[in-house]
């Protein structure tokens, strides 16, 4: 089993036929994707090949979806162009759409974000996001496909490369879903929604949360693992010698007053009986203590 | 990027915003044309980008142009909370009856905008939010409807606004949430907006916060930016379009994506500690593509910081290859040559971790010495700054 998807999962790349959306469709295509085609308005009609594979171009996600059966999306438009292309996606009522665009204007993410809610259709995991990757099975976005196989850990990040340092630590046990749900202010996968599906998923024997500074978002999961996970979490979260005002480099991670620091939120895990690793590695050994290996 | 207080002003005069007449000088000369212009009356404000500034005294009424003059010299210069005063604000001075609150703003824990209001504006509006959060009212708004007419007399009625300033105040709030929208920003706050004694509404101070994601369809932002008030690293940095932020520490970080770097920050701390307390010297991501190129501006925005006695370059290959990294950086110090002078401890894992370290064992230059873990590597890398 997995989370938000699996090895029948049916994708179209948004944005396939510029220059980012080629190179990652064919990296998804060589870890086992379900890749069926791709939109770009405009260039409806065309194929594209990509490694032997002939992708039919579409205008629009609708056209997309009846002629291929996709059941997911995936999105590599321009800042400028994305909160179109999300749209679009909605309209259709495409069940996953993972936006992996950083840069998008936060008015336009809390825009498609409250509109997927007018639909309640669509699932969005990002912006600004890696997307997930349930090894073997399907990988949607950008996750190095070739760090781990498939395993016992379902892991949640705001944090790309973190997801990967966490996947490559933890390698000889590997994962059943890891999800990068993005470190923008508004993300339309919450650490909460991850964990539900980890709690509820067979498959997934312990949980892995990685959390950043900025927003209140950690704080919430704490206390949703407090009423509702019963399966072994273990947390860390990145960014104590952040100083106060300053973005680290995702637009979501600043500290404002006393609110969003990582002392804050580790101490919020800790009160729902999360153990908090102070660095990465830590983290992993905590892990690999619960599951004996 | 917030802006200060005039440049809210500017951008409330620009969207309709009822706000009084108003112009900005650096010296106490200036402040008196300024003065004499407007006529009558004035305050003079400071321009800092930090609150309490009224109650430690940056916040002064002048009867006439000369009192201005004098006012604005007392007020240029002064240090509040750290932010020196370089400019001030001359404002017509106005009457006032009543003070009252109305902000709108990005809403992260429930992914929505929301706008607060309250007719207990003023100086201790946050003491009003923690004593009495019934006088505040909080309502969501849905970035896909918008502030129209009718939300905003609902929600001014919400509030409990008076009825003879209910229509001027909705009006004032369907123009802030253009501001809002039109600007792309995450916060528009006026506090306090007035009644004057003459019964109008008017926003007497402001404050803006912009969504610099938005810059691309915002020409008019980066005129904006505060040139004086940026680290002249940062500056440099962004020149160059890097990721960086300057910190106070002896240890030079870089690394790839966001969340490895903040991690790397910390775990360098973590290190500093058993090493004389060094700390991480500054936050500077690469971003997914480490070339040669952005390797080289990277290292040399960082071994221009004369704080820095050590480099810490923490990748891990998730997409960028790890033997790209590592000729990136054996590039770079070609290029820098004899500007190198700090040793560097690298780490490299993931995608072709093997490659990367054999290129880097290859080149063998005497600053660089490679190390196998992220712990590793950083106590390396405070032991070597602490030296």
């Amino acid at each position: 089993m997995s989370i938000f998807l699996n090895e029948n999962t049916k994708v179209i790349v948004q944005g396939m036929t510029g220059s980012e959306g080629t190179k990652h469709t064919r990296r998804m295509l060589a870890s086992g994707t379900k890749i069926v085609g791709g939109v770009t308005p405009g260039k409806g009609g065309q194929v594209v090949d990509i490694d032997g594979h002939q992708l039919p171009v579409f205008n629009t996600v609708a056209e997309a979806m009846s002629a291929t059966g996709a059941n997911a999306s995936v999105v590599f438009v321009p800042p400028k162009f994305a909160k179109a292309a999300v749209i679009d996606a909605i309209d259709a009522a495409m069940p996953l759409v993972v936006v992996i665009t950083e840069g998008i204007p936060v008015h336009d993410s809390a825009s498609f974000y409250a509109y997927s809610l007018t639909k309640g259709t669509t699932r969005i995991v990002g912006p600004n996001c890696p997307g997930l990757i349930s090894p073997g099975k399907s990988n949607i976005g950008i996750i190095p496909a070739d760090i781990t196989g498939a395993g016992p850990i379902g892991l949640v990040s705001k944090s790309g490369t973190l997801t990967y340092q966490m996947m490559y630590e933890l390698r000889d046990i590997g994962f059943s879903t890891a999800v990068g749900i993005g470190g923008d202010p508004v993300i339309g996968t919450t650490h909460i929604d991850c964990l539900r599906a980890f709690q509820d998923d067979p498959d997934t024997k312990a949980i892995v949360m990685i959390g950043e500074i900025g927003g209140d978002a950690e704080e919430r999961a704490a206390a949703f693992i407090g009423e509702y996970v019963t399966k072994p979490v273990v947390g860390y979260v990145a960014g104590f010698t952040a100083p106060e005002g300053k973005t680290m480099g995702h637009a979501g991670a600043i500290v404002s007053g006393s609110s969003g620091t990582a002392q804050g939120k580790k101490d919020a895990l800790e009160a729902a009986g999360v153990k908090v690793g102070q660095t990465p590695s830590e983290t992993a050994r905590l892990l690999r203590a619960i599951l004996g290996r | 990027m917030d802006l200060f207080e005039y440049q809210a002003r500017d951008l409330f005069e620009k969207h309709g915003v009822p706000v009084l007449a108003a112009a900005i000088a650096t010296t106490p000369d200036e402040a008196q044309v300024v003065a004499t212009k407007i006529g009558g009356k004035v305050v003079v404000k400071a321009q800092v980008k930090v609150g309490g500034r009224g109650k430690a005294g940056g916040v002064k009424l002048a009867e006439n142009p000369a009192d201005a003059r004098e006012k604005a010299g007392a007020i240029l210069g002064m240090d509040i909370k750290g932010h020196v005063v370089r400019t001030v604000m001359i404002a017509a001075a106005a009457p006032i009856e009543s003070e009252y609150y109305l902000a709108i703003l990005l809403d992260r824990s429930n992914r929505t905008f929301l706008v607060m209001a309250s007719v207990s504006g003023g100086m201790d509006i946050e003491e009003v939010a923690h004593t009495a959060p019934e006088k505040l009212a909080k309502i969501p708004v849905s970035a896909v409807d918008g502030i129209s007419a009718a939300k905003a007399k609902e929600i001014i009625s919400a509030a409990n606004f008076p009825a003879d300033v209910a229509d001027q105040v909705a009006n004032v709030l369907v123009k802030l949430w253009e501001v809002f929208q039109s600007e792309d920003a995450t916060l528009v706050e006026v506090n306090p907006l007035v009644k004057t004694k003459d019964g109008k509404v008017i926003a007497l101070d402001g404050k803006v916060t912009l969504d610099d994601n938005a810059d691309f369809r915002q020409p008019d932002h980066g005129a904006l930016i505060d040139q004086a008030a940026e680290n002249p690293l940062e500056a440099a940095a962004k020149e160059k379009g890097l990721n960086y932020v300057k910190l106070e520490g002896e240890v030079g970080i870089i690394g790839n994506g966001a969340g490895l770097v903040m991690s790397t920050l910390d775990v360098v701390a973590y290190a500093g500690e058993k090493h004389g307390g060094v700390r991480p010297a500054n936050f500077l991501d690469i971003g997914g593509g480490a070339s040669a190129q952005v390797m080289a501006d990277g290292l040399s925005i960082i071994l221009g910081d004369k704080d820095v006695k050590s480099v810490f370059v923490n990748v891990f290959g998730g997409i960028t290859a790890c033997d790209a990294v590592a000729t990136g950086i054996v590039q770079a110090l070609e290029l820098l040559g004899s500007k190198a002078t700090k040793p560097i401890v690298v780490r490299l894992d993931g995608n072709n971790v093997l490659e990367g370290r054999a290129i880097l064992n290859k080149a063998a230059h005497p600053l660089v010495q490679q190390l196998d873990t992220m712990d590793g590597a950083a106590d390396r890398a405070a032991e070597l700054a602490a030296k």
